[in-house]
Order: C-alpha cells, then structure tokens, then sequence
C-alpha cells in the first residue's frame, strides 16, 4: 500500500473485533492513530500494549477495547491511568478482560511473534500469583533439562506504530528509544506506520533502523502524531500534558467532554 | 541543613550503590538515588532504564522512564526485547530497585491490585518489569513509605518474589533480611521505634545491633536539590 491518509488507512485496515497492537515504548507512541479508530467508533477490539499510556486509556474509556493485553497499565510518573481503572473497577463504559503479563513475558511474545514462532520462552513467571491469572505454560529445555516459561506470541491482526520519516516509496526511518516497534511491525498480519514526515531520501543514522517498504502495509503522514508522546529530533515529551491528564481522565464527565472537544470534533489528518 | 523524609530516604539509598555498581532504575524515588549516588561517591555506576537505555546520564531526573534526555545521554540505547533478554536475564544488572503498594515481612511485593483480583478494590498498574527484576538481579532494593497499609501481614496478590530482597528503605527506616524475615537494622533521626513498629502489619523485630542512620550531609543534600524533574515547575 502506498502513502495513505490516516482515516483510510484505519478505515481499510481495523477492523471491529480486531486483536490491535498500538505500540511505542514512551517514545513514538501513536497516539492520532488511535484517535482515527476512536472517530470511527470501532468497538470490541483486543489492544495489545506492552504499556497502556494514555492513548490506551482514552481507547478504553471511549468503548473500543472488549480486552487488554498489557504488562504495567499507568501514567509514567503520575499515578493511575484512571479510564482502564474505571473499567476493571467498575465496568464502564463496559467490561475489560485483562492478561496480563511481566514486561520480559511480553517482549518474548513479541520477539516470538516477529519470528513467526507459536511462543517465547524465557527464565521467568516462577512463584508469585501471575502464572495463575494468564497464559503462561512450563517447557523443559531438552538439552539442560532446566524448566522455563513458554508465553503465547503476539500476532495482531494490525500493528500500529509512529516513526520519524519515511521515503516516497514508503521505507521508514525511526532512531532513538526503539522499544518494540519492529516486532510489533513484523509480528502482525497487517500493519500501518504514522510518520512526521516524507524525505527524498532516507539519510543513514548512528543507531538508527529502517523498516522496508515491503514490510510495511501502509505509511500515513501525521505530523506531531505521536504527541504527548514524543518522536526524537522532532518534539519532546509533553509530560505536562500527562500531568494534566490525571484529572481530565479522573472524571467521566470530563473525560468525555475533553474527548468531545479534541478527538471527535477534531479533522482526521 | 533540614531535610524531608523523601529525601532521606533518597540519600540512605543512594548511600548503598557500590562505585561501579549497575542498577536497574524505575521513576521517582529510586531515580533519584541512583542519580545522586552517581554524582557523590560512585561515579563509575551505570543506570539502565527499561526503556533500553544502558549508562543514561541525565541532566534533569527524567518524568518518565523513557524521556529522551536517556537515550542521548546513554552509552548504548537497546530494544526492550534487548533488554530484558541479554542484559536482565543475562544476568548483567547487579542492583534492582522496585517500588510496590504492599511489602511483606519477606519482602514479596504487591504492584498489581488491592482486594480481590477479579473484583479489585484499586486496579494498580502490575508487575512490569518487577517479576523477572526480582530474580534477575544480584541485589534488589525497595523504597517503600512505612504504613499500615503498605508493610502487611498478608498482600492481597504476590507481583514479585522477595528471595533477592537486600534491603527496605523507608520514611523511618531501613529493614534488612535476618533470621528469615525483615527486621528493622536502622532508625532515621528522630524516629522512635514504635513509631516503626506501630507502621507494620506484622510485629517487626529489632535487630539486635539497630542504629541510628547518619542524617543527610550537605554535600548529599545540595547535591540532591540539583536534580530537579522534568515537569516540576
């Protein structure tokens, strides 16, 4: 696919029920990404997210996501992401099934889904009351004899993730905190990349990566489309923006009136 | 100098960073030891965040835990998978700080919910890195505010092992491993020790050789007021 608006890429690709994965490990979160599937009302959807951030909480508290699939669901250094407590505590706007896995469970599940493989396997999950409220299995290495942990990979129906730039052909560039974002990419049958911008050419970075055209299903240009999350060497993280979210999303009144004035009202990019 | 509570705990932390010492480092509190420690009396320790950022030397204590300023000042930027596959369970990190909502007397930590897990009282965010952290590691340190609340005979669902537990710091304390449970090793200046043992869900023994922790030195204190976190005004 080539370079695309966001609203027909999220129209083309997401679909209701879909299990979707919108990843970024702080950095390049795709947070207009989301709000395009929150304006097109998709609903009963399975969000993968090694960490829930805001976007995942207005996600939630809009009625999109049937479940969660997640290893630390709050607001960096604020406290609660208070839509996901609403709706693990008290149901609304509706139920949330939750699994819930370590940070080190789901990035083997990433790197295992990436591979095309049926699991990760890592030295973890031992003791403690997790085991027993996910998936998680015990296999036995066959040349050690040693008993380690088998999780389920990850493979999205799409995965989402923002970058710095693209070419014109739809090669993507990303450079500094890479979290996720290519297993994310590779693991899911389909996939869509928001970028800040379109370059002729795609100059080599120290420390960066690029992920082929042809393993990217669409390119969307959105600039600031990671905000309040940032995008390295183009804007920083609005963390006052995460600090005030804490009592926008405190509210359900609030929070729909702010999702009302920012999101639904706004123009798809 | 007069110092807060928050701040002796950040000092007598930092105060147990070896010089050269490599710590896995969460948001808040434990940042800011490990941050103080680097810029006191051990220089040469490393700061790996979970975001990927291994030898992070920040100008401002990062919001969270993935800020940019990480990844330009680290010696080496990884991909979580990364991380957590060949520096945490490759057993690289000497020292792990975790946070929680409840600690008990063996130092198993709750960072998941209050009350029951499927009707929770308050849904906490979970684990995170905590699970494979307290395992994974050579020491793990917790920095937790004595309470009633949080220091609790029972926890309500057990996020990470305490086997690795070296150390408690609180508000009013330190708590080290002795005779198979924690006990209280260390008073703050001007705690009494009721005051600590009327703050515990269990009865908190006294070790035997309990001391008075030296109270911030200036050094320690000013050098901590440097370090001033993004997003504060």
């Amino acid at each position: 696919m080539p370079i695309v608006p966001l609203s027909d890429a999220i129209r083309e690709l997401v679909h209701d029920g879909d299990t979707v994965a919108l990843e970024g490990f702080t950095h390049l979160i795709p947070h207009a990404a989301g709000h395009e599937i929150i304006r097109q009302g998709r609903r009963d959807l399975t969000l993968i997210r090694m960490t829930p951030d805001v976007v995942y909480d207005q996600m939630i508290g809009m009625g999109c996501a049937r479940k969660l699939v997640f290893s630390w669901g709050g607001n960096p250094g604020v406290g609660s992401l208070h839509r996901l407590r609403d709706a693990v505590e008290n149901g609304w706007p509706g139920p949330l099934e939750l699994e819930e896995h370590s940070h080190a469970g789901m990035a083997a599940a990433w790197s295992a889904g990436a591979s095309n493989l049926p699991f990760g396997v890592l030295r973890g999950y031992q003791g403690g009351d997790l085991p027993a409220r996910t998936r998680v299995g015990r296999i036995t290495c066959p040349f050690t004899g040693e008993e380690l942990a088998a999780v389920p990979s990850h493979r999205p129906d799409v995965g989402i993730v923002h970058a710095q730039r693209a070419d014109r052909h739809g090669n993507v560039q990303l450079w500094g905190i890479l979290g996720v974002q290519k297993e994310c990419l590779l693991a899911s049958a389909r996939s869509m990349v928001t970028v800040e911008e379109i370059v002729d050419e795609l100059a080599p970075l120290a420390g960066g990566i690029v992920l082929p055209a042809w393993v990217v299903g669409a390119v969307c240009v959105v600039p600031r489309g990671a905000h309040p999350s940032y995008a390295h060497g183009y804007y920083d993280r609005d963390n006052d923006f995460y600090l005030a979210w804490d009592a926008i999303s405190r509210d359900r009144d609030a929070f729909r009136a702010w999702m009302d004035e920012h999101v639904l009202a706004a123009v798809p990019a | 100098m007069t110092y807060t509570a928050d701040e002796m705990m950040a000092v007598e932390a930092a105060r147990r960073i070896g010089d050269g010492a490599v710590c896995f480092v969460g948001i808040g509190l434990p940042s800011l030891a490990a941050n103080l420690a680097r810029r006191t009396h051990a220089p040469n320790s490393v700061l790996v965040y979970e975001s990927g950022t291994i030898g992070a030397k920040p100008y401002e204590l990062p919001l969270s835990i993935g800020d940019g300023e990480l990844a330009e000042t680290a010696d080496a930027v990884v991909t979580v998978p990364e991380m957590f596959a060949y520096w945490l369970q490759g057993g690289r990190i000497d020292v792990g700080f975790l946070g929680a909502a409840q600690i008990d007397r063996h130092g198993n930590l709750n960072s998941t919910v209050i009350g029951d897990y499927d009707r929770p009282a308050v849904r906490l965010p979970g684990g995170g890195g905590a699970p494979e952290i307290a395992l994974g590691v050579r020491d793990v340190f917790v920095m937790l505010r004595h309470s009633l609340r949080a220091f609790v005979e029972k926890l309500d669902f057990t996020t990470s092992l305490g086997d690795r537990v070296r150390v408690v710091v609180t508000d009013l304390g330190v708590l080290e491993p002795r005779d198979g449970e924690l006990a209280l090793t260390q008073l703050h200046p001007g705690v009494d020790p009721e005051q600590a043992r009327e703050a515990t869900g269990w009865d908190l023994r006294l070790a035997s050789d309990v001391r008075e922790t030296d109270p911030p030195s200036d050094e320690e204190l000013s050098t901590l007021r440097s370090l001033r976190t993004k997003g504060d005004a």
